[in-house]
């Protein structure tokens, strides 16, 4: 912890490309894991199924999610995320376990922070960042699931508020560094996020670092809930944000041209962790590392990025193309950091 | 570090504001305080028509939209949340950033939470002291919304130019020092006040507010500053002409004194250059307060100008101008008196015919083209002024040709536009608009006119090189044509682009089934002002390879989206809709009065006239609003009752000259329902009408409905009845419309046609209810009044084939063969099932109180094959005709 503060994020991030880690739930995957391994005692009798609630490895199965954690700090990853994207009230709801939702959190959080602690005992020079991920839940403020009536919406603004508060309130009690609001497809949900974080900084005292990061869904170059990257930053922007960037739905090549976008217009640093490519007939992803490496290659030419990582369909064998590639390039010069 | 002062806003789509743009023009029909109708809307839960002003406020070229729902009658808090989420929900309104305008803090905070762009808050001030103030404009912040703040405090409203600079200056520091707010964020509203009102006091009104804003934008770093405008003349309400000539100086000064934005309706502007020299002086001798008598002789010149708004003054001072400001006049204000003498006189000053045409018409058509682009005129307007530009380019054209005999062709227009309505399709009002359209900014257009086949076009097309080929149709067996049209493109290896538009037209079907057979870009268009920027960036050089990518990529887009849209809709197989009927009662079965045929030749056309519902009319012209409360509308009220005189006139005419002649058929057939035919019994000869049943999952207990259900089945023993009508007020329309055309005057040839529809529209309102009454007579003591009527206040139902609830156009065919409608009623049946002459009506009656009317929607296959099996056709066949109905990919 000590050498962390010594060494502030921003400072990194002005030296050199920060890598983040890739893909959990592929890692997850490979485990092949049963009902079972979702279950503790306390779960034994929930009558829902738990399967593929990936969330709850980090209570039921922490050594294994520590682990990823850990091959992805030696495949390069500065930054971490936590086993949280699912950890909202709203997103639990599916397998009734709202209740949980404080230990998801506090506990994703803290596992990480023990794995980022020991990879920065081994290595001072290299200190190891955890960010705490909130994922977009399963709920849209924008768009309404009914298409009889488009004004009907399924969750509203002051609930969101609600669940990402507690999230966040208990990831930073876990230990996390950063605050990640990632895979964004609507951008009103962000806002209600970036609102219960700005709330929780003023009730605990203290600021910590966000990244905001936007889904565009498809060649349209829009989010799913119909902003153009530029109109997406723009509607971000009011927050002092660490970073904001693009995740997940494309490849990198894919991404690029939002990228450019984001690049240009962005006051705060800029990241991007694409997908493996796109998935195959069969739902994987199976761009190979170089392959991927080397798509990732055109951002750090044009000098678009800060922040590199991978979503879907990425491993450490990735992240290490990635980050091995990264060093090589200077990172995106920023145009003029505002507050910080 | 340089401090970053640009306004930044965003809907879907952003909007940038530094320095260096122009005034931005705030929408402001969305506000029940403002518009009575939007008022009337809201109160009657009418969001549909709501979303309407909305969508035409954005076309109209508003930047921001403004919405307001503060009204005692209404939940403001309710109203708001809804009207923004629908909003959220149609893209062509929700680009634009939204300004949340509200007296009231809880309407305020709702609306924040349903908007995902950074919008506006309109507005906070220091009415409720510092505390409250600090408290909002964090809340603002945390949204990460921009915010008007009016120049209020607790001592009141900021009423002179140092009460603006005080409280701007405190607002700034406690908002930039103690809330932290971005300062390119804030925006003052310093408070327009109404001048010329006979008090001392209001003297500096204006004055003090262009003072003000330059004090505020010299001394308040990136403050930015807004304002409601018509507030200024307020005085002179019921005088448009001063006010509008008072709208546009006090803007003209504002803005040079640095207003950024602005609530402006746009119809009440006059071009400040346009302003009459004297109005000027007087009235900025008001707003400057440039003499002590300023306002006595601003209201003495004002009684001397009353009562003539921009619209109707009947002023021969512009015929003094110059050759060039003449035809220009002409040209905006859509004025063909003088054009034949004026454009001579210019071809005589010119050294060529062609320099007329270059110089002062295409300036004029220009203008026109501009103000039309902005919302500042509209469609009728645009149509005259075109006919006048036909008519002076008509005079020219001998001379031109005599030219060209001499020195050889020369074309100099922005492309060259083959316009046609497909085969077996009649209908060409749209077309000929957005052929107007295009003609005024200067395309030339090809109109090859109504049903023409693919060859014919594409013909057309090659041998005159054109640039882009526009189709058009109104039935549905014309999506299909269109379809053709495209594959045969292709086929030839063409690359020109393609527009599609009319009524049946969707982007849906474009770019699902017309776009992917067709490697050149195909576009639809929405209407007629949409036509042009389309038309433009497909054309232009720089523009076009970007152009075709977009939409190839954006109708890619949609069929993925579509794909994955349809796999969620439900649908139930035909056996399970069956078994879910709606349950009729036959107990109360009315024989109709007789049995057979019975013709109307020459019904009279007055008694049609009362029945004309006239909401549709002004749809035509692209003017959204119900009628008569649209005559109110503060923007397009003016233009419509403009129209609707003049359609009146025409009306007058047509009826007093018995121009066009109204004839129809009626038949009654004794029926009974079999499964979802009908059969009827013509003098013992059976035919059968096949109808269709939806298959869209419902939730429990509703009924899939078909057609056949409201007539008794065959099994129930009892003798019902069906009867059928065709009905048309066209006939004798071709030789008006050829007249006009050849006149060059596109107004009234699309006034002709707009009328007859509206006239075989009125007739089979009509004849409904002499069948209702009379000739079926199953409500002999019906009394309804007119608006009753339209609105469909009664029982039993006219559905036509091709329309929702019976949607198969072919059964058509069958429905004039039993009435004889070509002898008896003139109507011919094209090829695709089209009526000719296009200003006609068709359809069954039913009678049963049970029957209404509905949608049959998406089909599956299971009833396509059992319908073809009924129809005794090949699936194919069923297919092709039902394409924009079947649930499943074909």
């Amino acid at each position: 912890m000590d050498i962390i503060k010594k060494m502030n994020i921003y400072d990194i991030l002005k030296q050199r490309i920060v890598i983040l880690d890739g893909a959990m739930g592929t890692m997850i995957q490979r485990h092949k894991l049963e009902e079972a391994d979702f279950r503790n005692e306390a779960l034994a009798n929930h009558t829902y199924p738990l399967k593929g609630n990936n969330d709850l490895l980090s209570i039921t199965r922490p050594e294994i999610i520590k682990g990823i954690h850990r091959l992805y700090f030696e495949a390069g990853a500065d930054i971490v995320e936590t086993n949280t994207f699912s950890g909202t009230t709203i997103a639990q709801a599916d397998y009734h376990l709202e209740h949980l939702v404080d230990d998801i959190n506090f506990y994703s959080a803290k596992i990480a922070r023990e794995v980022a602690d020991e990879m920065t005992a081994k290595e001072p020079h290299k200190p190891r960042f955890v960010a705490g991920a909130m994922g977009p839940t399963n709920r849209t403020l924008s768009i309404s699931p009914d298409v009889n009536d488009p004004g009907y919406r399924a969750t509203t603004f002051d609930e969101l508020v609600k669940a990402y508060k507690q999230q966040a309130i208990k990831l930073i009690e876990g230990g996390v560094d950063i605050l990640l609001i990632e895979t964004i497809f609507d951008t009103l949900n962000a806002k209600a996020a970036l609102y219960a974080v700005d709330e929780v900084f003023e009730e605990i005292g203290k600021h910590y670092p966000v990244m905001i990061s936007g889904t565009i869904t498809d060649a349209s170059g829009r989010t799913l809930s119909g902003q153009t990257t530029e109109a997406f930053l723009i509607s971000m922007q009011h927050a002092l944000l660490m970073s904001i960037g693009l995740n997940c739905a494309l490849g990198a090549s894919a991404l690029r041209p939002y990228l450019q976008v984001m690049a240009t217009h962005s006051p705060f640093f800029v990241s991007a962790y694409p997908n493996a490519g796109l998935p195959n007939e069969f739902g994987q992803y199976d761009e190979s590392p170089t392959a991927m490496a080397k798509q990732v290659e055109e951002f750090c030419k044009e000098g678009l990025v800060n922040i590199l990582g991978g979503c879907c369909g990425t491993t450490p064998d990735h992240i290490k193309a990635i980050a091995d590639m990264a060093s090589n390039y200077s990172p995106r010069e920023l145009h003029s950091v505002s507050g910080i | 570090m340089n401090k970053d002062y640009t306004l930044r806003l965003s809907g879907l789509e952003p909007l940038v504001i530094t320095k260096d743009t122009n005034f931005v023009n705030v929408g402001e029909r969305t506000n029940v305080t403002g518009s009575k109708m939007f008022l009337r809307l809201i109160r009657e839960g009418n969001f549909e028509e709501a979303l309407a002003v909305a969508r035409q406020q954005v076309e109209g070229g508003a930047q921001i939209i403004d919405i307001n729902m503060d009204e005692g009658m209404i939940d403001g808090v309710e109203s708001m949340v809804r009207f923004l989420n629908l909003i959220a929900s149609e893209p062509d309104i929700s680009r634009v950033p939204i300004m949340i305008d509200s007296s009231k803090w809880e309407i305020i905070e709702a609306g924040l939470k349903c908007v995902q762009g950074k919008c506006v808050v309109n507005s906070i001030s220091m009415k409720g002291g510092e505390e409250e103030f600090i408290r909002q404009a964090k809340i603002v912040k945390r949204f990460g919304a921009a915010v008007i703040v009016m120049l209020f405090d607790e001592k009141g409203q900021a009423d002179n130019y140092e009460r603006r600079i005080e409280i701007a200056e405190r607002a700034y520091r406690i908002l930039t020092e103690k809330v932290h707010f971005p300062a390119g964020d804030i925006i003052f509203d310093p408070n327009i006040f109404p001048v010329a009102t006979g008090m001392e006091e209001h003297r500096k009104n204006a004055i003090d507010f262009f003072n003000g804003t330059k004090w505020i934008k010299e001394n308040l770093p990136g403050a930015k500053i807004s304002g409601g405008v018509s507030n200024v003349s307020f005085s002179f309400r019921g005088n448009d002409k001063v006010r509008e000539a008072m709208h546009s100086a006090f803007l003209f000064h504002a803005i040079n004194h640095g207003m950024d934005m602005g609530i402006v309706n746009p119809s009440q502007l006059e071009v400040y250059s346009e302003i009459d020299k004297e109005l000027l002086e007087h009235v900025e001798d008001v707003l400057l307060d440039r003499r002590d008598d300023a306002t006595e002789r601003l209201l003495e010149l004002a009684e001397r100008v009353k009562g003539k708004g921009k619209e109707n003054i009947i002023d021969e001072e512009w015929r003094k101008g110059t050759v060039e400001e003449r035809l220009s006049h002409a040209l905006i204000k859509g004025i063909v008196e003088f054009i034949e003498a004026d454009t001579e006189e210019a071809r005589l000053k010119y050294d060529r015919p062609l320099h007329v045409i270059e110089g002062p018409l295409m300036a004029g058509m220009n203008v026109v083209g501009d103000l039309f682009g902005v919302g500042k005129m509209f469609l009728p307007q645009v149509v005259k002024s075109a006919r006048v530009m036909k008519k002076a380019v008509a005079i020219l054209m001998p001379y031109m040709e005599e030219e060209k005999r001499k020195t050889g062709n020369m074309t100099t227009n922005q492309g060259r536009i083959l316009m046609a309505t497909v085969k077996g399709d009649v209908h060409d009002i749209g077309k000929n608009i957005v052929g107007v359209v295009l003609a005024c900014n200067n395309y030339e257009i090809i109109d090859i006119g109504v049903m023409v086949p693919a060859d014919k076009i594409l013909e057309v097309a090659i041998r005159e090189n054109v640039d882009v080929i526009g189709l058009s149709g109104l039935i549905t067996p014309s999506l299909d044509e269109m379809v053709h049209v495209a594959k045969e493109m292709e086929r030839l290896g063409m690359k020109i682009p393609l527009l599609i538009g009319g009524a049946t037209t969707s982007r849906a079907h474009t770019a699902v089934k017309i776009d992917p057979v067709y490697s050149g870009p195909v576009v639809h268009v929405l209407d007629a002002s949409k036509s042009v920027p389309v038309a433009a960036s497909l054309i232009s050089v720089d523009q076009r390879e970007a152009t075709e990518k977009k939409f190839k990529a954006e109708y890619e887009q949609f069929r993925i989206d579509y794909k994955n849209r349809k796999k969620d809709k439900n649908s139930v197989d035909l056996k399970k809709a069956r078994a879910n009927k709606i349950p009729v009662s036959f107990d109360n079965i009315f024989a109709p009065k007789f049995l057979g045929t019975k013709v109307f030749d020459n019904f009279p056309l007055e008694e049609l006239r009362q029945r004309i519902d006239w909401t549709p009319f002004f749809l035509t012209w692209e003017l959204v609003g119900r009628y008569p409360a649209i005559f109110n509308d503060e923007i397009i009220g003016v233009e419509s009752k403009k129209l609707f005189d003049d359609a009146n006139k025409m009306l007058d005419k047509v009826i007093n000259e018995k121009l066009l002649t109204a004839r129809g058929v009626i038949g009654f057939y004794e029926a009974n329902s079999n499964g979802d035919d009908v059969i009827i019994s013509n003098n013992g000869q059976p035919t059968t009408f096949n109808y269709l049943r939806q298959q869209g999952e419902k939730a429990d207990g509703q009924p899939y409905l078909c057609l056949a259900d409201f007539v008794a089945p065959k099994e129930s023993g009892k003798q019902d009845y069906l009867g059928m009508f065709a009905v048309t007020a066209g006939i004798g329309i071709e030789p008006l419309v050829e007249a006009f055309e050849k006149d060059h005057d596109d107004y009234n040839s699309i006034m002709i046609k707009a009328i007859a529809d509206r006239l075989a529209e009125a007739f089979a309102e009509k004849m409904h209810e002499l069948v209702r009454t009379e000739y079926w007579g199953f409500a002999p003591n019906e009394q309804l009044t007119d608006d009753e009527i339209i609105r469909e206040k009664y029982n039993s139902i006219r559905p036509a084939p091709g329309y929702p609830a019976c949607p198969d156009h072919t059964e058509k065919r069958k429905l004039f063969d039993v009435l004889h409608a070509e002898e008896n009623a003139g109507i011919i049946l094209t090829e695709n099932f089209a009526m000719y002459p296009a200003s006609s009506v068709s359809g069954f009656y039913f009678a049963n109180d049970a029957s209404k009317y509905f949608a049959v929607g998406k089909i599956q296959k299971d009833q396509v094959e059992e319908y073809a099996k009924r129809k005794n056709v090949s699936i194919e066949y069923v297919e092709k005709w039902m394409a924009p109905n079947l649930g499943y990919d074909n």
